[in-house]
């Protein structure tokens, strides 16, 4: 069999005294979206900047298609095919959105220091292919700072797309967004996982998004794993009951 | 060199550091609370100074010589402390919104106008203060001679630092001060008089700093060089301490004045054959320790990583390639400015003037290549220009090559230079990235004023001229406007190419850009290598224009000429800063070189600037004709 997309060993982080992370491994496969969840404080954001090479664990390994990362720069990480969205979205505002997506072209490929021709033509072709996918074609020449926050957010899933990554990383991909437009947004991050045959791990507060999309939920709390499974497996697990909803059934909050 | 010389140069540095620690300690509070880098700091310690030598003979004559020379310090510390809290008052309390660049330059115009001040006030010359009565005579130590007042200069720093600790952890202001240093947010929703406190921090800082003033009346002489000179020790003491951190500071303060002391005392030093005179090398040790410690320690000793700031101000509009018009207007002033020299036949004077212009544009565009497109101020580009101007000077006057290669050697240097400094001013940002460059570009003022063998010293080297065909005024305008023109249509060029759209996304979101896979730092590197280089060919030019080069023509004013003219424009477009570098180079033709105060009312038109356009008078005009 080949090594998942992604695997994470053994993950610790502590701050001073307090365990951010305790001995965290999870893994991911080819086309799969996996919901990392957990209340808050439970080590999701450790854990992905850690993947994303923002921190470096204090123990464990990082793994990217059977290659140790661990501690790398976030643009060494990026260059070798993880893309990654923030939970406050952020682009590029003084470019247009076709520039934005440009430059992440640009930066995927490594032609960032190309000093002398203009970089209006690079990648044009791909960047509105990206922008088609993403639904943002009709603003590719509006300036990125006019853009409504939900748009904002698509466009920043355009620029992850852009090194072709075999990983993403959405941190609260739907965050801030209606109703509405969080459903679009994750129905658009579902079918380009399988279009693409991508490995998704986000994180995620809204739990019509994680019970109704995800594959697969891996469930954190004060920096351990407590749960790893389908979605029916985690929402009957009674240690995720007893510490992520303080017991209350999780059926609830399910508005498929 | 025996032990005894070297004990006594450590207790002379302890005796420094409490000077640099008093500048800087005031420095880093007022930034902790108000997150404002006072520019104008430095010349609340000259000020001190100042006004002790006049408060002290004052004071004496009435209540005799001890009370009049403690009573002329403390006096001073205290007039020093209310002009600052009036500067709160009037000037910081309207800028505190404003975007980083504007603060630093209306502090920075404090400094000008603080000056010309002193000038008017006190006169060009040096005032000597009286001594020191009762601590006039020295102390023996192992047969060398101490002067008393330095070691109780070397117990004020640390009293100082205690004081400062206690008021800072036992009083209720002193806790409201840490908590607005932690989080000013939370401190102004808990309902506390923050304007209160900002005044208070203000007065308290520029106290502390005419206190560090007013006590060096017994060591040196009041003179107007000053200001500037402790701005540049106190900004190496806080970056290297760690912005924020009194104790920090403290540090610092001494491990920099006694790395000084160290090699004052080592005086010649045989290395494998070569004699080195170390005493001449202590601003080179600066630097080094300075390097040392932010490859270590990028936030300084005690500092801690800067919180990401949101970017005040709204985005900036998506560039655009000029339009036909834009392209036209751009043709119709090349043709004139080729057109000067026919002019030259009727108006003598007006080659030489755009000859001017020209230097000063691409030292304007330059520059504007970081702060544009960068988004990173320097405070320091005459460094640059400086070490332009001295290689090609060097190369043309003692190597004796012609005036192309001169060019070309100085601006090998400037590269080389930007490519060092460029290296650790990278690591930065904000208002760090300010001082680093500023400091820096003290370090290469000091080492013109210092080498004499090389540079000339005070003097500089002189007999700068070009060969033929470029010995007429005709001949090197038209060299120096087709150097102007590649460099513009170089900057032009690069910042729509990839590079420059890397640039561009690092200065929107460093977050984004590494996300993406920009290697940030080093974009930064190499934009900051570029400018140097571009800055470097105004540089030369210069030293040819004017025949000769002294520490005069490339001290921090150079600098912030470079920042005004960028702003005049405004800074988001290239267009801007050489409109900026022809108007601010006429202004000083025409208006400032008439006043011996014209560095003080430059401050005054900085101050309005920012003031009255907060993006520049291309925006500003834009804004008035839509509201119109």
């Amino acid at each position: 069999m080949s090594s998942p997309v992604l695997e994470v060993s053994a993950l610790t982080k502590h701050y001073g005294g307090v365990h951010a992370l305790d001995g965290v491994s999870f893994s991911i496969a080819r086309g799969e979206l996996l919901a990392l969840i957990g209340p808050n404080g439970a080590g999701k954001s450790t854990c992905f900047n850690i993947v994303n090479g923002q921190i470096r664990p204090d123990s464990g390994r990082v793994r990217l298609a059977g290659r140790d990362i661990t501690g790398l720069a976030p643009r060494h990480i990026a260059r070798l095919g993880v893309g990654r969205t923030f939970q406050v979205a952020t682009v590029f505002a003084s470019m247009t959105v076709l520039e934005n997506v440009q430059m992440a072209l640009i930066a995927a490929r490594g032609q960032v220091f190309g000093l002398w021709t203009a970089a209006r033509h690079r990648g044009h072709g791909d960047a509105l292919a990206l922008l088609e996918q993403t639904g943002l074609a009709a603003f590719a020449a509006r300036p990125a700072a006019t853009l409504a926050y939900g748009d904002v957010k698509r466009l920043e899933l355009a620029m992850a797309l852009a090194g072709d990554p075999a990983l993403l990383l959405m941190d609260e991909p739907t965050a801030g967004m209606s109703s509405d437009e969080r459903q679009a947004m994750i129905a658009l991050v579902r079918q380009l996982t399988r279009a693409r045959g991508l490995a998704v791990l986000f994180t995620e507060h809204a739990m019509d998004v994680v019970f109704g999309h995800a594959d697969r939920v891996v469930v954190l709390a004060r920096g351990r794993l407590i749960a790893d499974g389908s979605v029916e497996a985690v929402r009957d697990d009674p240690a995720v009951r007893a510490v992520y909803l303080g017991g209350a059934s999780i059926t609830l909050s399910q508005t498929p | 060199m025996s032990f005894e010389s070297l004990l006594f140069q450590a207790v002379n540095g302890f005796a420094s550091a409490s000077g640099l620690f008093l500048v800087a300690a005031g420095l880093s509070i007022i930034f902790g609370v108000t997150r404002i880098v006072n520019m104008a700091h430095g010349s609340f310690y000259m000020l001190g100074l100042y006004l002790a030598v006049t408060l002290a003979p004052l004071l004496g004559e009435v209540f005799g010589g001890a009370l009049g020379f403690w009573g002329g310090i403390f006096g001073a510390a205290l007039v020093t402390a209310a002009l600052g809290a009036l500067v709160e008052i009037v000037l910081l309390r309207r800028i505190y919104a404003a975007p980083e660049l504007y603060q630093l330059l209306a502090t920075f115009a404090l400094l000008l106008i603080i000056n010309d001040a002193a000038l008017y006030f006190w006169g060009p010359e040096d005032i000597l203060g009286p001594r020191a009565p009762g601590l006039s005579g020295s102390v023996e130590l192992l047969g060398r001679r101490l002067p008393e007042y330095d070691i109780f200069l070397a117990v004020i720093g640390p009293l100082v630092l205690l004081a400062l600790h206690l008021i800072l952890t036992r009083t209720r202001f002193g806790r409201l001060v840490r908590a607005a240093t932690q989080d000013r947010e939370m401190v102004a929703a808990l309902g506390i008089n923050e304007a209160a406190l900002f005044t208070a921090v203000f007065a308290l800082g520029t106290g502390i700093a005419g206190f560090g003033g007013a006590l060096q009346m017994a060591r040196e002489p009041a003179n107007l060089a000053l200001d500037l000179s402790v701005l540049g020790d106190a900004f190496v003491v806080v970056v290297v301490g760690g912005m924020g951190s009194i104790r920090g500071a403290y540090l610092a303060a001494l491990l920099v004045a006694e790395v000084k002391a160290l090699c004052t005392a080592l005086g010649l030093v045989e290395i494998g054959g070569y004699a080195f005179n170390m005493s001449r090398l202590t601003l080179v040790a600066e630097f080094l320790v300075m390097a040392v410690v932010l490859v270590v320690r990028p936030h300084g000793l005690f500092g801690r990583p800067q919180p990401v700031q949101a970017r005040r101000g709204e985005a900036e509009a998506p560039l655009m390639p000029l339009d036909r018009r834009g392209r036209l207007i751009a043709l119709a002033v090349l043709v004139f400015f080729a057109g000067v020299p026919l002019l030259g036949a009727f108006i003598s004077y007006a080659p030489v003037l755009a000859l001017d212009m020209l230097i000063a544009a691409l030292f304007a565009a330059s520059l504007h290549l970081l702060m544009g497109p960068g988004g990173l101020a320097s405070f320091g580009h005459a460094a640059y220009f400086g070490l332009g101007a001295y290689g090609t000077a060097y190369a043309a006057t003692v190597l004796g090559l012609p005036t192309p290669l001169a060019l070309a050697v100085g601006i090998a240097t400037a590269a080389a230079g930007a490519m060092l400094f460029g290296w650790f001013c990278v690591r930065l940002e904000g208002v760090y990235f300010a001082m680093l460059t500023l400091a820096f570009a003290q370090i290469v003022w000091s080492i013109a004023h210092q080498s004499e063998e090389v540079t000339g010293g005070s003097n500089g080297l002189f007999g700068v001229w070009p060969d033929p065909p470029f010995d007429s005024a005709n001949g090197l305008y038209l060299a120096a406007l087709a150097i102007t023109v590649i460099g513009v249509v170089l900057i032009r060029r690069l910042v729509f190419s990839p590079f420059g759209l890397a640039l561009r996304a690092s200065r929107d979101s460093r977050l984004r850009a590494e996300a993406s896979g920009i290697a940030v730092e080093k974009v930064r590197w190499l934009a900051f290598a570029l400018a140097g280089l571009l800055c470097g060919a105004a540089g030369g030019l210069f030293a040819f224009a004017k025949g000769s080069i002294s520490p005069e023509a490339i001290s921090v004013g150079r600098s912030i000429d470079g920042l005004v003219m960028v702003l005049l424009g405004g800074v988001h477009s290239l267009m801007g800063p050489l409109i900026g570098a022809g108007g601010l180079t006429l202004l000083q033709d025409m208006v400032m070189r008439e006043s011996p105060y014209w560095r003080g009312l430059l401050g005054l038109l900085i101050l309005a600037i920012v003031l009255l356009f907060p993006s520049g008078l291309a925006g500003g005009l834009r804004r008035m004709r839509r509201t119109s």
